[in-house]
């Protein structure tokens, strides 16, 4: 940052301006571009490339075959399911939950604060430990979950949870929806208080009943909001292989591998970067699509301001 | 809320609030009970939901068999140092933003944004190719650079943010003293700034004490391991030990548990700021 010299500045402000302002861009754009764009541009082109980690010296272009093969692969295709299935059943989960919590804490009440706190922490873990936790939870023997369950009476024997193919996808995703909420809960919360008391005050003249007034007022208000969370979080949701990796790791069979597991999988053990990066593309044009379609949606709405 | 609520709504309202801490706080208390249990106890039935022989012995027991202070040790100077890096050179770059009109900020704005949308595991092959040639591969050096730049455009859109909320007749002041662009900014604007600052320390800190797939990717040896690829290992080292295992968890989410604590009200701040000003 040595082109940030202090002294440069005079009364007239026109050329240090300039300094200062490339100066204080410089680093992060020159690093963000080096280590974020350089790196996904790269992994975009790798994906038409033989490129794997046991053979770099035989690296070279082979048009679609890491697509072709990647599609071939039945692992993928439950993946690609399981993808939609994960992001979908947990976003609404997540929202719904979310959004009920965000509602109860909107009025002061003694001790919010510290409840805050305590219900808001699991959105500072790592989806890494959350995974941990769940699947010692989860135990198929000697797990929590499956000794509450037979205690109330729902089930008689203990459920293989994670190792039972019908089952891990559900897990997965109760431990999701559980890691989630808290997010949803923050920012709702956020933008309810945001909302001003007039509003209602006024709607309150015309008789409008609770519910109503949470469909006709509070909604709409807090829209740019909805909409720009629940966008990042699909994306989020998407791109997040942390949990289910350290759940199930894809496992049993393959049964619980979303996109993003599926593709840490190929970089971490088969060492095959060229497929890797052929999932990683595919991907990104999933989310682009999504995007594109969900602004054009919510910008026939007149809802979005994003 | 205008209308008074009824006393079953508010009792009903006290259940949902209760049922919903008690299922947040379970799966916590649950590690930390798990933790303190010794081995054979974890392992038999009926399930004790109360540790009736409380004994530390899963602590040593990590202490004794891994280098797991060596793992502490790497991962708070990975964190911290990612952390300050971070907080300078977004400090620079969001206050720019915020503060000067100039051709092509609203497309600086989208270039930081738009990292924040796309798969970021894309580029983490050719990452890891680029580090090894730049011989920073296991290294902490090289996980300190990797983590910062992550953190960087998040940083940045919350900082800013934050920026805008501090009237600039603050700094147009210092400066018609005699400050420069640069002393205006640190000594007039950063210490109204410190809850913003604060919220983009922790923010990045906590990433960064969290991150595991790269830090898995880049390093190797076992003295320059961080907490998350440690236990990464432990899965398999481990497997069925849930003694160690939950011990290794109780720890490592310690440093987290504090910063909430103390710092909730700007980390909830900081998170609503970044999200709302993308």
């Amino acid at each position: 940052m040595s082109d940030l010299n202090p002294t440069r500045s005079s009364p007239r402000k026109p050329r240090s301006a300039i300094w200062f302002i490339a100066g204080s861009l410089a680093p992060a754009i020159v690093l963000v571009l080096a280590l974020t764009y350089y790196p996904l541009l790269r992994g975009v082109v790798m994906a038409f490339q033989n490129y794997t980690l046991f053979d770099l010296t035989n690296v070279h272009f082979i048009g679609f075959d890491n697509f072709k093969a990647v599609f071939d692969n039945d692992m993928f295709l439950i993946a690609l399911k399981n993808s939609f299935y994960w992001v979908v059943v947990s976003l609404i989960l997540q929202f719904v939950f979310g959004f009920g919590i965000a509602l109860l804490l909107r009025k002061p009440f003694f001790g919010r604060g510290v409840y805050q706190g305590m219900v808001f922490f699991p959105w500072a873990m790592s989806g890494f430990l959350i995974g941990l936790i769940w699947r010692w939870l989860f135990n198929g023997q000697i797990g929590v979950i499956n000794d509450l369950l037979i205690k109330i009476g729902i089930i008689d024997t203990p459920i293989a949870f994670l190792s039972n193919p019908s089952w891990g996808m559900t897990s997965v995703i109760v431990a999701n929806v559980w890691y989630g909420v808290a997010f949803f809960a923050i920012m709702l919360l956020a933008a309810l208080q945001s909302v001003p008391e007039e509003i209602y005050e006024a709607a309150e003249v015309d008789g409008a009943r609770r519910f109503q007034r949470l469909v006709k007022i509070t909604i709409p208000y807090i829209m740019p909001t909805i909409l720009t969370t629940v966008a990042l979080r699909v994306i989020w949701i998407m791109n997040f292989p942390d949990l289910i990796y350290a759940m199930t790791n894809g496992g049993p069979a393959g049964s619980t591998h979303i996109l993003s597991t599926f593709m840490m999988d190929k970089i971490l053990f088969g060492g095959d970067y060229g497929q890797a990066a052929a999932v990683g593309l595919i991907m990104m044009v999933i989310l682009v699509l999504f995007m594109i379609f969900y602004f054009a949606a919510s910008k026939l709405e007149k809802a979005g301001d994003f | 809320m205008v209308g008074k609520k009824s006393l079953p709504e508010k009792i009903a309202r006290i259940f949902v609030l209760a049922v919903y801490l008690i299922v947040v706080v379970f799966p916590l208390y649950w590690m930390l009970a798990t933790s303190l249990k010794p081995q054979k106890d974890i392992f038999s039935l009926p399930i004790r939901y109360w540790p009736k022989n409380i004994t530390f012995q899963n602590y040593e027991n990590i202490f004794k068999i891994t280098k797991f202070h060596v793992y502490i040790l790497n991962s708070l100077i990975v964190s911290l140092a990612a952390a300050a890096v971070v907080l300078i050179i977004s400090t620079l770059s969001s206050y720019v933003l915020a503060r000067y009109k100039f051709r092509g900020s609203g497309q600086v704005m989208f270039f930081f944004f738009l990292t924040q949308v796309l798969p970021a595991f894309i580029g983490f092959a050719p990452l890891y190719l680029l580090m090894s040639r730049m011989h920073l591969v296991n290294s902490l050096p090289g996980l300190v650079l990797i983590y910062s730049v992550m953190a960087i455009p998040f940083s940045t859109i919350m900082l800013k943010g934050f920026f805008q909320r501090v009237p600039s007749s603050l700094e147009e002041a210092a400066q018609i003293d005699g400050c420069s662009r640069l002393s205006a900014l640190i000594r007039v604007i950063l210490p109204v700034m410190l809850p913003g600052l604060a919220a983009t320390f922790i923010f990045s800190f906590v990433q960064n004490w969290n991150e595991l797939f790269f830090a898995v990717m880049v390093i190797d040896s076992e003295h320059l391991k961080t907490i998350p690829v440690a236990m990464n290992s432990f899965i398999t080292k481990f497997d069925v030990d849930w003694g160690s295992m939950s011990a290794a968890t109780v720890l490592s989410v310690i440093p987290t548990v504090i910063l909430f604590a103390l710092c909730q009200k700007f980390i909830v701040q900081g998170l609503t700021q970044g999200a709302e000003k993308g």
